[in-house]
């Protein structure tokens, strides 16, 4: 190897093999060990080993995508779960012995990376090396003699056009001249190892990146409902994940207001009948004491003060009014129900703590468009408001809010509650369309159904406000992932297209001849070398039957 | 107005049709091969005995019927460019049906598992025939067209489904880019996987040879480059293949985060493209490997396009993810 050849671990084909046995002493062996790491070998199997131990995640629900499937899976295999889970089948990517096998790998790509880069730097700066004494040997190797009268002369001025062939290929040029031989020894294709190195850094830059961004990046979910606003607070957020250094006062202050939710849906009878599409939440939103409109689609989030915004999800908030015996107001929201199913039929909840003799809680669905099933139940046939219809069934005693126990506002606990309504129970579930109000049972007091409709409204179809389910992030990182992600793409394209070769070009010259010889060798991947090879031959000796031209200018003249 | 995506299903089933033709001539002319190649090795065994030429023999190579050839002894195989006639048919009649869908649909013909088959299989004759106009690779007819058959026939079968609108996750244009990059990059490593196969088999006869044993192994491998050349054109198309993929997963991630809020999740279908380009990555890195270039860096790149299929055929179909575009229900 000479110094200009890219530097290879040592069992790399090009590599030198010599030193394979360890020598003896501890300093020896840690020596041998570290070789041993940072080996093509070892980085082959580790790679191998990364994409045997991903699988387990394609195959197991993940904590971090599918938290839902994940407790479903629990309930699904009661007794194999704890085993899986001991084993992080359901943390696969967050697990110690995922983290180790990458972790080891890029040790050994640091490690092989390393001393490469220090040995390129240096080639970078190195002349292209003696012209071998006999290029024959070498596999492209090509023979022309021409016949002169001044050999001598010739033959140094066939290698100065071949010099100059050669650099104006991009090829570094040196010149090696001995008596009456004359040569030009010639290299190109610096940008291979460059390319490499660049793309193997890029990689260490997308995981040191994607590992620091996270402590400062946060998500939030928050459900808003038509008319309602979301103030940019930790205590507004229903949930929130942060990363170790976002503080309490991160949050750039601003207040978003959802106007309205747009929606499509396919016809009845076209294809995919009742597909729902367009979503398009409009907001306004108020930044530093101005508001401007704007919108949240699905794929293209809101940008606001280096949050993105996004949308989720979305689905209807029926405004449900409950009065006591008395007749005053004990309960009265817009109350977000989750869908169930693409046509939307959806569960939600009411908890009335005040004002009425005991706690009422109320399980309710609803069905934007309605339709009687042969059992008598209901489904919605349709995601819009064709025939919107509330179900409740409602339930008497203690919510359990008291006790401090965390519960979710989507869940009835009914365990300790005694049903008023519904299966079960002597008295039908409450059916109410837009606008009906109906008794409670026990003479509790009446529930309304409010139709929100607009003055003037002839259909259902605004009677009832949607919601939508926005997520906020923030991750200033995610630009410098793309950023390094690009930089191994195009190091990656460097490395494997660029060609790198080296070319000599030789005269020798004789009596009344010059004897030209030309040869090429590979450093690395190179299946055109051999054309190359022809062209220079060709290209040299079109330049030198060329009459000796006085200036370029006269060339390109016509 | 006619039913362009009936004329479009019209178009598939041709494509079909002519593409199990094609594959029926390249398989004749593997056999031809054979064929020949025992001719020669009588022509030359009579030719040493000195009862007889080359000229007498039938079917041995003929020269001057070849004026392109470079290499005098190339013979003409009329069975292969029968095949690559109707391949180049067959994929005329492809590529409109695939045109008229996306016609029918008013979007690019890529946006379901069906579509994804038919956009996929294209490209990997596209490829094809694009590098046969630079290399001679059609000892990979009968490869090349015996998967499209399958993978179009059971699509055209099973992955069906008509037009309907894009879901809203879909409407961007990392669907145009995304997607066909992906398609594109499955198509190079689909002639690597090929081109892998082959040079095992090379290998092991050339291993044969070497031992000198008796039957060295199918005899149309010796009208076939050596396992040398074929791990060289292999290695080309992963290389080409890689980069494709590796601009697949970038894009996917711009996309993902625009549509999903966060650009990684290890969803299925993220971990599943991945897995692919960390064995991509294993190739490349084996191939430079003292023990590892030849047979074994081949067998990666086979199983490499083996997970390309998987992640194609039955993640899509059986893993349950954010990638739920199959159309399938
Ligand atoms: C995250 C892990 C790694 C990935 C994804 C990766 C990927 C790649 C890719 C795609 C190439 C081909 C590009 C080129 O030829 O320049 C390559 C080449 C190379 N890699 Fe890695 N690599 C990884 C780790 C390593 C490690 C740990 C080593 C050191 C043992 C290493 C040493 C090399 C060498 C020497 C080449 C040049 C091969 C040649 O001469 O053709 N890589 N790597």
């Amino acid at each position: 190897m000479t110094s200009s050849d890219p530097l290879r671990p040592s069992d790399h084909i090009d590599g030198d093999d010599s030193i394979t046995q360890p020598r003896l002493g501890l300093i020896g062996w840690l020596r041998w060990g570290w070789r041993q790491l940072t080996s093509m070998r070892t980085a082959i199997i580790l790679l191998l080993v990364l994409a045997i131990a991903a699988i387990p995640g394609s195959i197991f629900p993940q904590r971090m995508a599918d938290p839902n499937g994940v407790t479903q899976w629990e309930a699904d295999n009661p007794d194999l779960f704890p085993v899986l889970d001991a084993m992080n089948m359901f943390d696969v990517y967050l697990s110690p012995w995922f983290s180790a096998i990458y972790l080891l790998l890029f040790i050994s790509l640091v490690g092989c990376v390393i001393p490469r880069i220090k040995h390129h730097l240096k080639a970078l700066r190195a002349r292209p090396p003696r012209t071998p004494a006999r290029l024959g040997r070498l596999e492209d190797h090509r023979e022309v003699t021409r016949d002169t009268a001044d050999a001598d002369a010739e033959a140094a001025r066939s290698i100065d056009v071949a010099q100059k062939q050669l650099k104006a290929l991009g090829y570094r040029v040196e010149r090696y001249d001995k008596g009456r031989t004359y040569s030009v020894s010639a290299e190109r294709g610096y940008w291979r190892e460059t390319g490499n190195l660049v793309f193997h850094l890029a990689l260490v830059g997308v995981l040191l990146v994607v590992g620091i961004g996270g402590s400062f990046a946060y998500t939030g979910q928050r459900v808003v409902v038509e008319g309602q606003t979301f103030v940019n607070t930790l205590l507004d957020y229903e949930s929130m994940n942060r990363g170790r250094f976002v503080s309490d006062d991160a949050l750039s202050p601003y207040a978003m207001t959802l106007d309205s939710f747009d929606v499509t849906y396919q016809q009845y009878g076209s294809a995919a009948s009742g597909q729902a599409g367009d979503f398009s939440a409009n907001v306004s939103v108020r930044e530093n004491g101005e508001t401007r409109e704007d919108s949240v689609r699905v794929n293209h989030p809101l940008g606001v003060a280096g949050d993105k915004i996004y949308l989720l999800g979305n689905g209807y908030a029926p405004t449900i009014t409950v009065r006591n015996a008395d007749g005053d107001v004990v309960y009265s929201n817009s109350v977000p129900f989750l869908p169930q199913d693409t046509n939307l039929t959806s569960l939600g909840v009411i908890k009335v703590t005040d004002g009425m003799p005991e706690q009422l809680g109320i399980a309710a669905f609803f069905y934007p468009s309605a339709a009687k099933l042969e059992t008598g139940a209901f489904a919605s046939a349709h995601g819009d408001l064709l025939a919107p219809l509330l179900t409740l069934d409602v339930y008497e005693g203690d919510l359990g809010i008291d006790e401090g126990t965390p519960r979710s506002v989507y869940v009835l606990d009914t365990e300790e509650l005694t049903k008023l309504t519904g299966r079960t129970t002597d008295v039908d579930s409450i059916e109410l369309a837009p606008g009906e109000t109906a008794d409670l049972p026990n003479g509790l007091g009446t529930v309304t159904f409010e139709d929100e409709s607009p003055a003037g409204a002839t259909d259902y179809r605004e009677s009832v406000k949607r919601f939508v389910s926005l997520q906020i992030h923030h991750d200033d990182s995610a630009v410098w992932v793309l950023v390094f992600a690009l930089l191994a793409l195009a190091g990656l394209m460097l490395a494997l297209f660029v060609p790198r070769r080296r070319m000599w070009v030789k005269a020798t010259s004789s009596d009344g001849a010059v004897n030209l010889e030309y040869a090429g060798l590979a450093r690395g991947e190179d299946p055109t070398l051999a054309a190359a090879v022809d062209d220079l031959v060709a290209g040299h000796a079109r330049l030198l039957d060329a009459p000796r031209r006085t200036s370029p200018s006269e060339k390109t003249r016509k | 107005m006619p039913d362009l995506d009936s004329l479009s299903i019209l178009f598939v089933w041709t494509a079909i049709a002519i593409y199990a033709a094609a594959f029926v001539a390249y398989a004749f002319d593997l056999a031809r091969r054979s064929e020949v190649t025992a001719d020669a090795r009588l022509a030359r065994e009579t030719a040493l005995v000195g009862a007889g030429g080359v000229a007498g023999v039938p079917g041995a190579p003929d020269a001057a019927d070849d004026a392109a050839s470079a290499e005098p002894a190339k013979p003409r195989y009329v069975m292969a460019r029968i095949g690559t006639t109707l391949t180049g048919l067959a994929f005329v009649f492809h590529l409109a049906a695939t045109v008229l869908r996306g016609i029918a649909a008013e979007r690019v013909p890529w946006a379901n598992l069906y579509e994804f088959a038919m956009i996929g299989t294209l490209l990997v004759v596209f490829v094809y025939l694009l590098v046969l106009t630079r290399i001679d690779l059609r000892f990979l007819g009968t490869f090349i067209t015996g998967l499209i058959v399958v993978l179009m026939g059971s699509a055209a079968l099973s992955f069906y489904v008509g037009v309907v609108p894009l879901m809203d996750p879909l409407k961007s244009v990392w669907l145009v880019i995304h997607v066909f990059v992906a398609s594109l990059g499955t198509a190079f490593f689909a002639l690597t996987a090929a081109l892998s196969a082959l040079q095992l088999m090379q290998h092991r006869r050339e291993r044969r040879i070497a031992e000198e044993a008796e039957k060295p192994g199918p005899a149309f491998l010796s009208t076939l480059p050596g396992s040398e050349r074929l791990e060289g054109l292999a290695f080309r198309f992963a290389i080409v293949g890689f980069i494709l993929w590796t601009f697949t997963l970038i894009a996917g991630s711009i996309w993902a985060q625009d549509a999903w809020g966060r650009y990684w999740g290890f969803d299925v279908k993220e971990t599943w493209t991945f897995i692919i380009w960390v064995l991509f990555a294993g190739y490349i890195h084996a191939r430079a490997t003292r023990g590892w270039r030849g047979s074994r860096s081949a067998w990666l790149a086979i199983i490499g396009f083996t997970a390309v299929i998987f992640n194609f055929t039955i993640v899509n179909v059986f893993f349950k993810g954010l990638h739920a575009y199959s159309g399938l229900s």
